[in-house]
Parts: structure tokens; sequence; C-alpha cells
């Protein structure tokens, strides 16, 4: 009842933000993108990887002899290598234009600050920036993130995946009640 | 077969807007999940919210039961597809830290992507965090190598684990996932009912709440198509030698896969290279005699191995050998139908090695030429000792026609966060 009469809202004033899918249908259509990626390609999805490249190709733009030397980044952009010359790094660019295409058609792009009733915006960043540093350590550590590990691992129901996305949910579990104030 | 290889059919350029066009894909399922709203994600951990594991769970079950199902039919090769690698407690504990990464800055990498691209500051921030993170785990990998390098188990499948076939635990996983979200959507339903004034935890409107009917179908759809995964069954090596036949068999007919004993000795030290010899023998003989660095399987244990094989690198070449070609054929076969790349037969086998590179070092037997049964006499079981089983650095010149060429492995490389 509550969704009909949102949609219906949602219609008579067309600059509201339309209401998120059905978890069932985006996740299905998660599935077969999933699946697409597997059987044209031979890869999963994945995000984590495409930041790597491009702050990589950064720092051997900014510092050449920096990344002909640490051996973390030889491999990506030693010498001649272009770090960004990587299908990974088009499928980020791929989430990042889908996201906005999808927010824009269903009038959901806006500039804004999510963040829990009682914080500030300033805390919301900086606890944003330190929880993005544990994440962009722990993806490289992982060798994956939540979607090269959890989402494409636990489809082809590889071992270290699930055990990767058990740790994840206990993280979070276990955390929470102690930052339960950033979000309640 | 697929998965494809783009860059051969549509060029590099083509093969990139494939990619651009999954990420798309993947970029819209995320937003129409809600997943840049950061208190809608981290909800799932406060248990208001149930949408991240709904969607994971439905998109992971919904993949794994089309992807082994597309490899039941023949359709998709599964030791072609990247599947990430086993290395236990670095993935453990980076998921533990990517989960409280995502507690504290409310996103995961993916999601802050997608959220960035739709105007979410807090998504930017949390992207500037993850690069830093990115570049301190790249300054500082060099103290923690050994770690991040342990605990590597290859390619392992839950189905290897646990000693089960992929159709059931294909089926089980489905049953048991379909239960979990019937459970989420319990929980969700008891949260709304103690706290029904609860702030709405999203920025924008709620999503719409799923019709009985298309949920009970889908479920049906999913469960069913589980079984049939079970029912048909994975193809097993013979069925899908069946498939690839028609041109592996040309290969082994015109003899382009079988390698002179000569190129296996220059293969050695090829630094461009990496060499695989794989020895399909009994015991008996590979204690008599085998060559330096090769590894002895019986050719029933192939199957399983081929895991494990597929992971070597790209620029690993593979050469089966036997005493003589029979047994190391059947072999070829059994690694080319499960997809491994660049397979090699060594051509007369040990037979041949030994004429060529043991030549008068040990008698012949009076009847020689059966084929599998070693030609030589050795006194002793000596095993790599033998002088002759050790490749000589030195190039005698002898001549052959190099046949090796290094071809893609599909896509292994690299994986989902290359």
């Amino acid at each position: 009842m509550t969704a009909m009469t949102q949609s219906a809202s949602a219609i008579k004033n067309e600059t509201a933000p339309k209401p998120f899918a059905n978890p069932y249908v985006a996740g299905t259509l998660l599935g077969l993108v999933l699946f697409a990626a597997f059987f044209f390609t031979g890869n999963g999805l994945g995000a984590s990887g495409g930041l790597n490249r491009m702050i990589i190709w950064f720092i051997d733009l900014a510092a050449p002899e920096h990344s002909d030397r640490v051996s973390y980044l030889v491999s990506y952009a030693g010498g001649d290598k272009n770090a960004l010359d990587h299908w990974i790094v088009l499928m980020t660019v791929g989430i990042f234009t889908g996201g906005f295409v999808s927010a824009w058609r269903s009038h959901r792009l806006t500039w804004t600050t999510i963040k829990g009733p009682n914080i500030s915006t300033q805390t919301r960043w900086g606890m944003a920036v330190l929880g993005g540093i544990i994440t962009g350590f722990g993806a490289r550590l992982a060798r994956g993130c939540t979607s090269g590990q959890g989402l494409s691992g636990a489809a082809t129901l590889s071992v270290g995946s699930w055990a990767f996305l058990l740790a994840f949910f206990a993280g979070g579990y276990l955390l929470a009640f102690f930052v339960r104030r950033l979000w309640n | 077969m697929a998965p494809f290889d783009l860059i051969a059919i549509l060029g590099k350029f083509g093969t990139y807007a494939i990619y651009l066009a999954i990420g798309i894909g993947f970029g819209v399922a995320l937003e129409m999940s809600g997943f840049a709203v950061s208190t809608k994600l981290t909800g799932q951990f406060y248990l208001r919210d149930q949408t991240v594991f709904q969607v994971m769970f439905t998109g992971v079950i919904v993949a794994m039961v089309l992807v082994f199902g597309a490899a039941a039919m023949g359709w998709l090769d599964i030791n072609r597809i990247w599947i990430p690698e086993t290395y236990l407690w670095p993935g453990i504990i980076g998921g533990f830290m990517i989960g409280v990464g995502f507690i504290i800055g409310g996103f995961c990498p993916g999601t802050s992507v997608m959220a960035a691209a739709t105007g979410k500051i807090d998504a930017i921030f949390y992207l500037v965090g993850i690069l830093a993170g990115i570049v301190i785990f790249g300054e500082e990998t060099s103290r923690f190598d050994t770690f991040y390098n342990s605990s590597y188990m290859g390619r392992f499948l839950i189905s290897d684990w646990l000693g089960v076939s992929i159709g059931w635990l294909v089926f089980i996983v489905v049953v048991v996932a379909l239960f979990l979200l019937w459970g989420s959507e319990l929980l969700a339903r008891a949260y709304s009912a103690k706290e029904p004034d609860a702030p709405q935890n999203t920025a924008s409107t709620p999503a719409t709440r799923p019709s009985n009917t298309w949920r009970f179908a889908g479920a049906g759809v999913l469960a069913v198509a589980a079984l049939a995964v079970l029912l048909i069954g994975q193809p097993d090596p013979a069925a899908l030698w069946e498939r690839v036949a028609a041109t592996e068999q040309v290969r082994l007919d015109e003899r382009l896969v079988q390698i002179h004993p000569a190129e296996l000795r220059s293969l050695t030290f090829d630094p461009n290279v990496k060499l695989a010899v794989i020895d399909v023998r009994d015991e008996a003989n590979f204690n008599i005699f085998h060559l330096r660095d090769s590894v002895r399987m019986d050719l029933a244990d192939l199957p399983a191995a081929v895991d494990d094989l597929v992971a070597l690198p790209d620029n690993t070449v593979y050469v089966i050998v036997s005493n003589g070609e029979t047994l190391s054929t059947a072999a070829w076969k059994t690694l080319v139908a499960l997809g491994l790349p660049n397979v090699y037969i060594l051509e007369g086998g040990i037979n041949n090695w030994i004429a060529v590179y043991g030549e008068g070092m040990y008698p012949l037997l009076a009847s020689i030429g059966n084929d599998e049964k070693l030609d030589y006499v050795f006194s002793a079981a000596l095993g790599a000792n033998a002088p002759a089983a050790t490749p000589s650095q030195h190039d005698d010149g002898t001549p052959f026609v190099p046949k090796v060429e290094l071809q893609s492995a599909g896509a292994k490389g690299g994986g989902g966060c290359g």
C-alpha cells in the first residue's frame, strides 16, 4: 500500500526521487551483470583494483622514479607501464557512470552528505576518510574488496572468498555497537 | 566456448567497451538498491535494514546458478574463468578490516565510487581515504610480505574442501540462502514492529516492497534451476573433450603439440617461460628415471590437479611426459579438455629423450618400441639422479622444429581486483 502511494506521489511530482528498487530485483540484476562478466570476459566484478591503478598512475606521474623502485608499484607502473591501461579501470569508470545515470534518471542526483542525526557533517567526513583508509588497506591485503572477493568469489564458491565475507560481516557487526552514535 | 578471448575478437578498445558496459550495469544495480545512502548501508549492521544482505546474496546465488549452469551445459569453461585464489589469513584479516572500515566510513569501495557519482560528499571523502589506504599499503607492503603471501591454497573451491560435487553444493547454497533471505525479511518485520517510529534510514524514499507472488516465483525458479544444475552435473573430462575434439584432434594429428626433446631442453633455460613438466607414468617407472624437476601425477588425478595448474603464471608451458606417447596423449586430452592452455607432449616420451640426450649411457632392451615400456635398462632406480635426467645447459645444436606458442589463458590473471 505505502509503496503504491509513494510511487503515485513520485509520478505527480516529477522531481521527487523515485523509490529504490525492490532488493530482489536489484539483486537479480546484479547477479545477471556478474554472470555476464564471467561469461563474456572470464573476469568477475571489481572496484578497488581500479582505484588502486588510478592512484598508482598518479604516483607514477608525480614521482616516476619512486614507482620504479617500490616493488609493489613496479608491477603496475614500472618503466613505461601505464597503470591505467587495464580493464579494471574501465569497469571502475563504468560503476561511476552507471551510478550517475541511474541516479539521474531516478531524480536522486544531489550534492549532499548523508549522516546519522547525532554527529556533525565534519565528523561524518572525518570518519569517512578514516573508514576509507582502513578499507583501502584491507582491500589490498585481502586482494579484493566486497565486489571482487565478496561477490565474484562467493558466486564461484571460492573458500577464501567465503572466509572473507564472514570476516567482513564479523568486522561490521562487532564494531557496530561501539560506533552506534555515528549512525543512530 | 565462453569465456571469449575478447582482445582477439574485438580488439583492445572493443574489449574495454565491454568492461565499461559491465561496470555501468554494476553501477546501476548498486544505485537502484539505494547503496549511495550510507545510513542505509550501515543499517544492515543495526538490523534496521536488510537490503545489503538481500541484494548481495540474491546477486551471489543468481550468478552462481548461472555460472555453474552454463558450465553444466558446456557453454562456459569453468577452468578459464577467474576465481579468487585463497590466501586464507590475509583474506580474513583484510575482510575484517573492510567490515570495520564499512561501519566507520559508511561504504565499501564499489558503493563509494557509485555514491560519489550521485553527489554524495561523504562518499568522496571516503574515496580519498581509500586512496590513502592503498598508498600506505603499497609503501609498507615490504614489511609484511610474508604474511601477505601466507596460507596460500591456490584455486580452492568449497566443493573441493568438503569433498562434495559442485552440483550438490550449488543446490545446498541456494536452499540455505533462500531460507536466510526469508529470515532477513522476518528480522526486518520484527524490527519495524518493535520500532514503528524509527527514523527513515534513507535520504530518498524507501524501496518498493516485493509482492508475495513474485518473491515466491523467483525463489521457485532459483530452486528449480539449482536442482537442474545438480541433476545435469558438471561435465567430466571425456564430455569436455568431445566439445573441443574438432579443433584439438587436428593439432594432435598434425603433431603440432608434440615437442622434440631439444625444444624441451631449450625451454628449460628460456627465461621467458615457466616450465611445468608433468610425468604421468606409474611410480615404479618414475623412480627408475625421470627428468629433473618433473612432477609425477596419475592420469586419474589430473582433473583434481588442474585447479592448481591453471593458477600457475600465464607464461607457463606444461609438458607431459610418459615412456612413449600413449599415456601422455591421454593426459594431454584431459588437460586440454579442462581448459588448460599451453599444454604439450614430449615427442617420443622418455625413450626418445634418452635416445637424444642419454645416447650410449644405458643399454637398450632386446625388444624396444613397445610404446609405454621403457626401452633402456637401468641397474638401479636413479630417478632424477641419472646423468641424462638433467637437461644440459649447453646447446649441442640438436635441430628441432619449435612448436611452443604461448597462448593467453583467457582472463585468469588480474581477476576482479587487479
